[in-house]
């Protein structure tokens, strides 16, 4: 039996057999295989060189039109290796003569032919090590591609533990069969913990060495309300935990009861509750757990999940898909929002030295304007079947703003044309999630319909801080005098302004700190769907005359620690038992 | 010495008739040597011929129509490579090979 702390980010527990993702980033440690596995695992090495050979060369076509014909040698030799029959005998021969996985014999076979280079005493082909890294690392991501197919077919219950998920990883699991997640790296706000929660899954991330001590088939509990991962538990201890998960179900089920109730203070203040979702299945959660619409509609799914562009006609079949469920409840489409991502960077030839501060989200569409283009018309075409708005991400000054707006008035356009209908008067707002933006919130408010303060990404920006980054991740915290500050300006100018403002980061489905956004003037909330009933308790159990105090009293203070524990404790006297 | 090479024998085994074995002795004259575009140009004009085609320097010997092997003998300017061709069109292969290596250089510089 094996105890591990981790971080906890989607609460629940759950018991059961280990499934494995290797990451692509890291070392691929030595796992054994059965003698019966061995011709799946030659069939693997076979179908990533495969596959490998599809995505080289569809990367090479779309060089075609570059400038430069280093980078298409690049691929050309790339591509002779993958080719190279002698190259994928000697790994589909280390699998056979070894018993090993097919991921360990790409990266032992590679990285000694890479060793072998780096031994040359010519600088000029001493460098070419890189190539061949480069190579593994390109079969070890179809390897792991397959791997999350297989995620996707699963027939029995399973733990899954990785080093590192991504968002669309944990998105494609099947709630049915994925009973719990455990990773070595996240943090609370990452977003593989985001979907997790969304989709219901307990999970706990950050703990740092488990894949270390976990194979595949081990039996596994997540407890992702302590942060605890046991591998091969006892029998007490199993036991204890069947005990827990009834006990946190039981709770689950209370919290549900509220569903019907509204979500007004104790002084008689109406307080809208929103869901955050991901894909249009969710839709039916969030109003499940009492949500009043849809406040964050993330639309990346659809670019992740498959290779090719999604058609306009796949936008307007996610986005009617939702828009009916929701009759003429609102839902606040937020366009794309790609760019700092692995995924984006991956296609990319060069990454991008710093992603996060580079081409992303309406700057990426500003730039791609067909892409752009074909989602705007397809959320204009979807805002005849109920209460849509549009959303634009990241906007960083009022000529971003302007541009984006110009393009909507473009589409609309088209569509006249095209005698195609749309709502003329749907409702246009923006992220604030840069201190820019947030610094220039009165002249911004001027030219949308409502604001919504992402909270995630105007925290890491405003302070700096990398969340997925463990060694930093200390510093990250809304609750900091700096953010706070920059929220209550936002909201302060949407008030002047009368246009509607709301929060649908993080901040808004942590307990802690919704008696603060209250205080500070926010009556809408956006925040996933599990964690709705609770807020909404939180919410039923105050004044807004208290939350005013609590907000007076947390912007004269100036350390982040003292602010994050007055909220605690004022969140504690208010609902002991969420705490 | 590792042995990266298909297994001879599998040669002998074939027609005799048509087995037409071919060497040359060739130099490596472009500045950078055989780093991975040279060894690209090798191995793509390897395979088109049928022959089957090994390469050696003092140490190793290697398989001609593998981008891998031939990237890995790392020959550097001045090295001299033996290359072997056995097959119908043997001859004719040799000859491309050695005008890729010291006629064209493989399009780059001399040192």
């Amino acid at each position: 039996m094996e105890i591990k702390k981790g971080i906890a980010v989607s609460p629940g527990i759950s018991i059961a057999k280990a499934l494995i993702i290797d990451s692509e980033d890291y070392r691929i440690p030595h796992r054994s295989i059965e003698t019966s596995q061995r011709a799946t695992e030659i069939q693997r090495v076979r179908s990533a060189f495969k596959s490998a050979i599809v995505e080289l060369s569809e990367l090479e076509i779309a060089q075609e039109h570059t400038e430069g014909s280093k980078i298409k040698d690049i691929f050309a030799v790339h591509l002779r290796f993958l080719h190279d029959r002698s190259l994928r005998k000697k790994i589909t021969d280390l699998v056979q003569s070894d018993l090993v996985t097919a991921e360990y014999a790409v990266s032992t076979v590679l990285r000694e032919i890479a060793l072998h280079f780096t031994k040359v005493q010519d600088a000029y082909i001493s460098e070419r090590a890189a190539d061949i890294y480069d190579i593994e690392r390109r079969l070890l991501i179809q390897l792991l591609e397959k791997k999350r197919e297989d995620v996707g077919h699963l027939t029995e219950e399973v733990t899954i533990i990785a080093r590192e998920l991504s968002p669309i990883q944990t998105a494609g699991f099947n709630r049915k069969f994925v009973k719990g997640i455990a990773s070595n790296s996240g943090g609370r706000t990452s977003h593989a913990a985001i979907v997790a929660r969304s989709l219901g899954i307990p999970a706990v991330v950050a703990l740092e060495d488990l894949t270390e001590y976990v194979s595949g088939g081990d039996n596994v509990i997540v407890d992702g309300n302590r942060g605890i991962v046991i591998v091969n538990p006892d029998q007490q201890t199993i036991l204890q935990y069947r005990e827990y998960s009834r006990e946190f179900e039981e709770l689950e089920h209370k919290l549900d009861e509220i569903k019907e109730k509204p979500a007004v203070t104790r002084d008689g203040v109406r307080i809208k509750l929103l869901g955050n979702i991901e894909f249009p299945d969710e839709t039916e959660t969030v109003l499940q757990k009492g949500g009043e619409g849809i406040g964050l509609y993330r639309t990346e799914f659809l670019y992740l999940n498959k290779r090719t562009e999604p058609t306009e006609e796949e936008h307007y079949q996610a986005f009617a898909k939702t828009v009916k469920v929701l009759k003429n409840k609102p839902v606040v489409i937020r366009t794309l929002d790609l760019g700092a991502d692995k995924y984006t960077q991956r296609k990319r030839f060069a990454p991008e030295p710093n992603p996060f501060l580079g081409l992303r989200s309406i700057r990426f569409c500003l730039q791609n304007l067909i892409m752009f283009k074909t989602q705007l018309r397809a959320i204009l075409r979807a805002s005849v079947l109920g209460d849509v708005k549009i959303m634009f991400p990241l906007i960083t000054n009022l000529q971003e703003l302007k541009q984006a707006n110009m393009i909507l008035r473009d589409v609309m356009e088209d569509l006249d044309d095209e005698s195609i209908a749309y709502n003329r008067d749907i409702k246009v707002g923006i992220m604030i999630e840069t201190p820019s933006s947030a610094l220039t919130a009165y002249s911004l408010a001027r030219n949308v319909d409502f604001f919504s303060i992402g909270t995630n990404d105007l925290t890491q920006y405003t302070l700096a801080v990398d969340r997925g980054n463990e060694l930093v991740s200390h510093l990250y915290s809304s609750a900091d005098p700096a953010v706070l500050r920059l929220i209550r300006t936002v909201v302060q100018d949407a008030h002047k302004a009368q246009i509607d403002v709301s929060v649908c980061g993080e901040m808004a489905s942590e307990p802690e700190y919704i008696m603060l956004l209250l205080g500070m003037g926010l009556r809408t909330i956006s925040l996933t769907a599990p964690m709705i009933p609770e807020i909404k308790q939180i919410v039923r159990s105050v004044t807004i005359e208290d939350c005013n105090k609590v907000a007076r009293k947390v912007l004269g203070m100036n350390s982040e620690r003292q602010i994050s524990s007055y909220l605690r404790a004022a969140a504690r006297k208010i609902l002991p038992e969420a705490f | 010495m590792k042995e990266w090479a298909r297994d001879p024998r599998m040669n002998a085994e074939k027609n005799s008739l048509e087995n037409v074995v071919c060497e040359a002795v060739v130099e490596i004259k472009n500045a950078d040597g055989i780093h991975m575009r040279p060894a690209m140009q090798f191995v793509d004009i390897a395979n088109r011929y049928k022959s089957n085609i090994t390469v050696s320097n003092n140490e190793t010997q290697v398989d001609g129509k593998s981008i891998m092997q031939m990237s890995i003998l790392a020959a550097t300017c001045g090295t001299k490579l033996k290359i072997k061709a056995e097959g119908s069109d043997a001859q004719e292969v040799i000859e491309m090979l050695r005008e890729l290596i010291e006629d064209k250089m493989f399009g780059e510089p001399a040192p």
